[in-house]
């Protein structure tokens, strides 16, 4: 008798999740429970409430509501391909997995099945080459430009020059935390200075040795590519051997609120770089609390807004649902197609005047995206935290990489991969 | 009522010996067999086959090996993982490096190579035992994975180390990369676990099987009467190896596509796959095939029946997951301490002789 149940709860469950959808359908892939969900949960509330913001105040995108649905990963790539394969079936526009090894899970079958994939900011750098990886799209930066416009910093700060000066790179020791040792081995070649790598194993709770290492070799700048507690274990160590918070720099995954909150007033100090405002002090805020936060329709708890993943989650939904404006733009319907929707990111413009209209005055980089650059402008800003106000804040302007190095590394890793994929490059005006 | 056993009568040590010794069984197999094999690719989809289907078959795959190791031979490991990895990387460098190999000759030799270095890695059993046994494997887990994250001639020097397959075909059809049939590469998986569950049942009834089973129940005794031990662990280790090789290069090659050894082939996987046996039946072919459906589908049932059906958050449904899955794994194991496969043992004999059990 159980049995039977059993297989009508089954058969009921299955019937329910076919039905196809007349609207706009937004995958969400989110973690809010896991290893990382402290990071899941704001960036995906964020994007949650940006996307009710857009159905409430103007009733969807071109008329059309947008339909959200979320998927559970846990920040595992099981559950995460489990998740594509069943909303792809139902019409999703997009797919965001906010992981890097999902994203590398994901890139040949966004492929082959004809759904744009934005890996905001993660994911595989060399899919910046839109040439290779036309359905792959990872503005506004990768890992790459982040390591270049660090280390541009620290060239500022120190007069110009890096001769003789030793960086360490403390990273998470995984496909995300390698990313940027090429980038930053190649720019030592550049600058002189000498690069000190010091790998962390997932999860990154355990890091005595590392730090140890730290202070035996006295590096004038540490780098940090965590993320989850590793950063927060990072940034404790880091203190407890005294080292200068403001030579230690993050990058925009090791830049959170809760990176910094547990090492308390020793934290002060500590640099990231970012491509995006923090706080609650840009009008599209208004209309959140007006349409979202006041009717009772916020995702998760709502005690998230203002913090850094909280508004990095609504600058994603942001971009997707221009690009998704863009899409009906070109097609002249409302109604588009994932293929459509691919169209819609490459022809992407997001200038500053339409930031402006959309509320989003200074709180974010203009991203153009053609057919050969998917990685955008590859620009990004030093933020320092001030551990009394317990706020972040953006202490220089935005600024470029060093575009010489970083293309050079991206059409060569896009052309390896192309070579032992048989991937032939399509032609861009 | 189930079972009609009236007239059958077996002539010959060969018919009493048979795997399924009764006809109503034989019948039930193969025709779940044929459908298997000709219905389900029918209807299949890429959801059914890459979130339900292959991931059954390449766990499957890797429970029969540990089995063969932990539950016929009594070798406790805690290397699965590791041997998984194993498997993989050995595919990928086949696939990238010998790129007119086709991928079921790929798949054999990746297992081959896992062999190998699990015969290495079987050395200290010779020495120690139990727990301290799966302490030595565990040493295996972590240095392997380490291995592939530390010299780059693993994964070809590409920039972040994650490894993808490219597409690999067999009779002109891709099995392999992100172009696949669902139907292909679900009968690929299957024809596999078939053929091995098939060579594995085998194995486990002939002469080898019964030295493995010799040093699990004692192996001083076992050596007393002419078990030679060197050669009944190692072969289990190479074996168990073999299959856990295979599986990890089916996992990489034709279900995920892409992988990174420390999030594919942490120690979770190991203790998976060991709780797979354990829930399943130690010591059963059976047990193998029904643990691993168990860990790999039950949650994919509950995500769909609680998030799609029900309509629930899908952090709630996660958590609520997890705990029933673990109340499930509680309850089945004081039911029966020796796995699923005892239960049905249990239940199909009481089946035999209904409605009159004395």
């Amino acid at each position: 008798m159980k049995l039977t149940r059993f297989a009508v709860a089954a058969a009921v469950a299955l019937a329910v999740a076919t039905p196809a959808s007349a609207d706009l359908v937004f995958p969400m892939l989110s973690y809010r429970t896991g290893p990382y969900a402290p990071n899941g949960i704001p960036f995906a509330d964020g994007y949650h409430d940006y996307l009710t913001l857009i159905n409430e105040r103007d009733g969807g995108i071109g008329g059309e509501k947008i339909d959200i649905r979320e998927c559970e990963t846990a920040y595992n790539t099981d559950k995460g391909v489990e998740c594509y394969e069943s909303l792809k079936g139902e019409g999703a526009l997009s797919f965001q997995p906010l992981s890097t090894g999902i994203t590398y899970q994901l890139i040949p079958k966004v492929t082959a099945d004809g759904i744009p994939l934005h890996s905001m900011g993660y994911g595989r750098t060399s899919a910046a080459n839109g040439k290779m990886f036309p359905w792959v799209f990872n503005f506004p930066g990768t890992y790459w430009d982040a390591a270049s416009i660090i280390i541009k910093y620290i060239l500022q700060e120190e007069g110009g020059t890096l001769k003789g000066k030793k960086i360490a790179l403390v990273y998470h020791n995984s496909a995300y935390g390698k990313e940027p040792i090429r980038t930053l081995q190649e720019l030592s070649k550049k600058h002189g200075y000498e690069l000190i790598l010091l790998p962390v194993d997932h999860p990154g709770q355990e890091q005595k040795a590392t730090w140890l290492q730290v202070r035996k070799e006295r590096p004038s700048y540490v780098l940090l590519w965590g993320w989850g507690v590793m950063n927060q274990v990072a940034i404790k160590e880091a203190a407890a051997i005294r080292y200068p918070m403001d030579h230690f720099i993050g990058v925009w995954w090791s830049a959170s609120e809760n990176d910094t909150l547990p090492a308390g007033d020793e934290a002060d100090g500590y640099k990231a770089i970012t491509f995006h405002g923090v706080g609650e002090d840009f009008p599209f805020y208004a209309d959140l609390k007006t349409y979202v936060y006041d009717k009772g329709l916020s995702a998760g708890d709502g005690s998230n807004k203002g913090y850094v993943l909280y508004n990095r989650g609504v600058v994603a939904a942001m971009w997707a649902v221009e690009a998704a404006r863009t899409a009906q733009k070109l097609t002249g319907h409302a109604k588009i197609t994932p293929s459509e929707m691919r169209d819609g990111y490459e022809a992407l413009d997001v200038d500053e005047k339409r930031l402006d209209q959309l509320g989003f005055n200074n709180f974010t980089v203009a991203v153009k995206i053609t057919c050969a650059n998917h990685g955008g402008p590859g620009l990004g800003a030093i933020q320092q935290w001030n551990a009394k106000t317990k706020t972040w804040k953006i202490i220089t302007p935005y600024m470029s990489a060093d575009r010489e190095v970083v293309d050079a590394l991206i059409k060569e890793d896009s052309e390896a991969y192309a070579k032992e994929n048989d991937i032939t490059p399509r032609d861009c005006m | 009522m189930l079972y009609r056993e009236a007239g059958e009568f077996k002539t010959t040590y060969q018919a009493d010996l048979a795997t399924f010794p009764i006809s109503f069984d034989r019948w039930a197999f193969w025709i779940a067999t044929a459908f298997a094999f000709l219905v389900v690719p029918w209807f299949l989809d890429d959801y059914w086959s890459e979130a339900v289907f292959l991931p059954f078959f390449v766990y499957a795959m890797a429970a029969l090996g540990l089995n063969i190791l932990t539950g016929y031979c009594g070798q406790v490991s805690l290397g699965t993982g590791g041997f998984m990895a194993v498997g993989a990387y050995a595919s990928y460098k086949l696939m990238t490096g010998v790129p007119w190999l086709d991928m079921a000759s790929i798949t054999i030799l990746s297992g081959l190579i896992a062999a190998g270095v699990g015969i290495v890695f079987g050395l200290p059993s010779l020495r120690i035992k139990g727990f301290y046994l799966a302490v030595a494997t565990l040493a295996a887990q972590f240095f392997l994975i380490w291995m592939f994250n530390k010299w780059g001639w693993f994964y070809n020097y590409s920039a972040s180390g994650q490894i993808s397959a490219p597409e690999r075909t067999m009779f002109g059809l891709a099995i392999t990369g992100a172009e696949t049939n669902p139907a292909v590469t679900y009968l690929f998986a299957l024809g596999f676990l078939f053929v091995f569950a098939w060579v594995a049942r085998n194995l486990v009834r002939g002469r080898i099987g019964r030295s493995w089973m010799a040093i699990r129940d004692m192996d001083i005794a076992a050596e007393i009467i002419g078990v030679n031990p060197l050669l009944s662990k190692l072969s289990a280790f190479a074996v168990s190896s073999f299959y856990i090789g295979m599986a990890g290069a089916l996992y990489f090659a034709v279900w995920k596509g892409a992988a990174e050894r420390t999030e594919a082939f942490p120690i979770n996987v190991s203790f998976n796959v060991l709780f797979m046996i354990i829930i399943g039946g130690l010591g059963s072919i059976l047990g193998s095939l029904v643990g691993a459906a168990f860990i790999t589908l039950l949650p994919v049932f509950f995500k769909v029946a609680l998030v799609e059906g029900m309509g629930w958050p899908t952090d709630i449904a996660q958590h609520i997951q997890v705990i029933l899955i673990g109340g499930i794994i509680i309850g089945f194991l004081i039911a029966e301490p020796h796995g699923i496969a005892a239960l049905w043992r249990t239940a199909k004999e009481k089946l035999r002789l209904w409605p009159f059990p004395h």
